[in-house]
């Protein structure tokens, strides 16, 4: 069972607190942050991409139609995507939780 | 076997780094500390040493450099002194959390203002809590063998600390003296190859030098003194494996007729030696003198210092540095917590003097420990004395 | 600059080497800009990052949002420890010692890591001719630490150490111009480079580190957060810098010097300005101060490139990009 990082003991730490594990930050749910989320008309959609070229966060990939979907454990609702999309698919609503 | 050179202390300091083959050299000149580089340049220069020397701009680029070369799990080599060390002084605090294995000669020169190139230890009590395992040297030969010594240590895998060697500035970085260096083959067998287990390296990336919020920050901190106290056991490991390939032995404490002394001087550095001729017409005077150098300030030898003035009365102590408004000087109030607790401690009479090179003569030292002992008996109303000031 | 095909997926590699689950802002165009720049890159890269926003967002112990070998140690020191890096790699190279091939070094500052207390490290790195590339993330501000002025703030902008109040109205120097400082270093390549125009900035990162010796890009990149402006505008913002001429997107190579984008006409800068907070106090007399330096330096630029529009030039003579 893993420890939570607060149960972490000094002897837990890798020398130097070097982190021995690549993009373990992924374990980080940053769509917690969001106040407004995307929401999509993929019949619009032409799957072109440009929202993941323009997402900071890195979050956009492809739904197994093709069309290119935001992950909502990452998003933080910045809503570049939507701003950017030209054929007009993406738009952001506000969080309703 | 090899024979006995004359060779100003600087040079042998630069031979000896050769000796132990390092890959990086990245080094920015500074009195007293010059002729260590120079000569580590010339040496590349001619193939000599096949190292990459990086001419930086500036003392805390120098550390810097070392920093990522040790990173990437080369071997680093740097020197300086005084300005350069307080320049490069917060490099210095993060290199020992990184735990990275550079070895560091540091020139002792007094620290500004007003400016002074000449000897003493302000700059290296600066860097006191920075964490790097810090060993003094008292005379060129002994500044070469804690070269080797310091290699071997920081790069074993249960200390990776780095170390840093003190020698006087001009007292020693600028004398002859009459060295013995080991033979290459000699060397290379005391320090093979060492790597570092987390380099920096595309086949298996990690991240260094991360940032810790407080729920965190007292562990990493705490798996470095771990470290740090547990490296005494390693660095006598070293030292007793050094006397069988050389034939020289070091101790922490250094101990000068000191065993049963009643009055034992102690004093770190070559200003030692010169304290030690002191000592001898004193003996030879029918005095119960005795002497103890520090050769290990970190980690701080606290058994062996207490064992070594175990039957003595009077412990007097000079330091080269000076605390202003606090308990005078960093030694002695060292030497003075190590005591506190203890049921039987002599009574310690601290002394600050040789500040910005000003000298201390055989003549000197015996007036200062007749001085130490009368203060010992009447007792002062300062905290800490003052030797060799004009009022 | 080429035209972007509509197909994103076939020329950018799907890989975050810059993972999601970092600690930006909500629409930082800082971390748009590093994830864009390590796309163009493979994996042989090892990464020095100066304190900063990017490092911090990274690296909160015990995760990072990195697969590449990253090392933070400074603010200042990004170029020297790269410096260190790229020795030790030769060295380790030449004594046979088991290290990769072609490794890249890139070292990664922000505005006040690169042009104030990083200058002299990324000074002396240059000079010595280090085999490695210095990407310099320009936000305009020290913004991790709350967004106070640096030398790359631009003129009349609002931070929390030049305010405008009764007797300031902000930013009383003009920005720093960084990409000139380094060109005057002759290193083989400079550049400038914004995330709103991303597979320009790809290509320039990628041809920065592949260039032996010293390579710099400077990237400009929209701070929602310190900017004043709406998280959704960033790629806008970006784009209207450029096309204003506010900053200019051009190369360096070898001295020579290459216009990124054939601009006709430039927009005139309060369309840029307006929207952001940071410059919302502005009166029109500083607002045409900022429009006649632009005018005035952009000019300077095209003189020195060869591919430079000069109708563009003739045309600010005329003061037609008016505020």
């Amino acid at each position: 069972m893993a420890k939570s990082e607060t149960e972490l003991t000094w002897k837990d730490l890798e020398i130097g607190c070097i982190i021995n594990d690549p993009g373990s930050a992924r374990k980080y749910e940053s769509g917690t942050w969001r106040s407004q989320r995307p929401t999509y008309d993929f019949n619009k959609c032409i799957k072109c991409g440009m929202c993941a070229m323009f997402c900071p966060e890195g979050c956009i990939d492809q739904n197994e139609d093709g069309h290119f979907e935001a992950n909502l454990f990452y998003c933080k609702g910045c809503g570049i995507c939507a701003r950017e999309c030209w054929p007009r698919v993406i738009k952001m609503v506000e969080e309703e939780e | 076997m090899t024979t006995r050179v004359g060779v100003e202390v600087s040079i042998a300091l630069a031979d000896a780094v050769k000796l132990a083959n390092p890959d990086v050299i990245a080094a920015y000149p500074i009195t007293p500390q010059t002729h260590i580089v120079e000569h580590l340049a010339s040496l590349v220069a001619d193939g000599e040493l096949d190292a990459e020397y990086i001419p930086v701009e500036s003392e805390h680029s120098a550390m810097s450099a070392c920093l990522g070369s040790a990173a990437s799990g080369a071997r680093t080599f740097t020197a300086t002194a005084s300005q350069g060390l307080a320049l490069m002084n917060e490099v210095v605090f993060v290199g020992a959390p990184m735990r990275l294995p550079i070895v560091m000669a540091v020139a002792n020169r007094a620290l500004s203002s007003p400016l002074s190139i000449w000897c003493d230890h302000s700059d290296m009590m600066s860097v006191r809590d920075s964490g790097w395992i810090q060993i003094v040297g008292e005379n060129g030969q002994q500044c070469v063998d804690n070269i080797i010594c310091a290699f071997r240590i920081a790069e074993d895998k249960r200390v990776l600390l780095p170390v840093m060697l003190h020698l006087d500035g001009f007292n020693l970085t600028h004398v002859i003296e009459p060295i013995t260096f080991p033979e290459q083959e000699a060397v290379d067998k005391f320090l093979p190859r060492s790597p570092f287990p987390l380099p920096l390296n595309p086949d298996k990336p990690v991240a260094m030098g991360e940032f810790a919020p407080p729920f965190i920050f007292t562990e990493a901190k705490w798996a470095h003194e771990m470290v740090m106290t547990n490296s005494k056991k390693v660095i006598k490991e070293v030292w007793d494996e050094y006397e069988k390939a050389f034939g020289r032995k070091y101790y922490a404490v250094e101990k000068y007729h000191s065993d049963g002394a009643k009055v034992v001087l102690m004093t770190m550095g070559a200003i030692g030696e010169t304290a030690s001729v002191a000592i001898d017409e004193m003996i030879a005077d029918g005095q119960d003198v005795g002497q103890i150098r520090l050769r290990l300030w970190r980690p701080f030898p606290f058994e062996e210092l207490r064992e070594s003035v175990k039957d003595t009365d009077v412990l007097i102590v000079l330091d080269r540095a000076i605390s202003y408004g606090g308990p005078g000087g960093p030694l002695a109030s060292e030497v003075k917590s190590a005591f506190y607790d203890q049921a039987k401690k002599p009574k310690i009479v601290s002394f600050v003097g040789g500040l910005g090179g000003r000298d201390i003569t055989v003549a000197g030292f015996k007036d200062l420990i007749n001085k130490g002992v009368e203060i010992a008996k009447t007792g002062s109303k300062n905290e800490y004395e003052i030797y060799g000031v004009r009022e | 600059m080429e035209k972007y095909s509509v197909y994103v997926p076939r020329l950018i590699k799907k890989q975050e080497n810059f993972a999601p689950g970092h600690r930006a802002c909500i629409g930082c165009g800082e971390a748009l800009a590093v994830r864009l720049a390590f796309k163009a890159l493979d994996n042989n890269v090892i990464v020095v990052n100066a304190t900063g926003c990017m490092e911090i967002v990274a690296s909160q112990l015990p995760n990072t949002t990195w697969h590449l070998p990253w090392i933070h140690t400074l603010f200042e020191n990004a170029a020297a420890v790269a410096s260190g890096i790229e020795s030790a790699y030769k060295a380790m190279r030449r004594k046979g010692m088991a290290v990769p091939d072609n490794t890249k070094i890139v070292a990664l500052g922000g505005d006040g890591a690169t042009s104030d207390i990083g200058l002299q490290a990324i000074s002396g790195a240059l000079e010595r001719g280090h085999d490695f590339t210095y990407i310099c993330l320009d936000n305009e501000a020290y913004m991790n630490t709350g967004i106070q002025r640096s030398s790359a703030t631009p003129f009349g902008a609002v931070t929390t150490t030049s305010p405008a109040g009764k007797k300031s109205f902000g930013q009383f120097s003009w920005k720093k111009n960084m990409p000139e400082i380094v060109a005057a270093h002759n290193i083989p390549y400079v550049a400038t480079a914004c995330h709103s125009y991303p597979f320009d900035l790809m290509e320039k990162v990628k041809k920065a580190v592949n260039t032996p010796g010293p390579a710099y890009v400077h990237v400009l990149n929209v701070c929602p957060t310190g900017w004043r402006s709406a998280t959704d505008t960033v790629i806008k913002l970006g784009r209207l810098a450029v096309e204003t001429g506010v900053f200019p997107l051009y190369e360096v190579e070898n001295g020579e010097y290459k216009m990124s984008l054939d601009l006709p006409k430039l927009k005139p800068v309060t369309s840029y300005l307006k929207g952001q907070g940071r410059f919302r106090h502005l009166s029109d007399d500083l607002i045409q101060q900022i429009q006649d330096r632009v005018n005035l330096d952009y000019e300077k630029l095209l003189g020195k490139a060869k591919n430079g529009n000069k109708r563009t030039a003739r045309n600010s003579k005329k003061g037609t990009a008016k505020a």
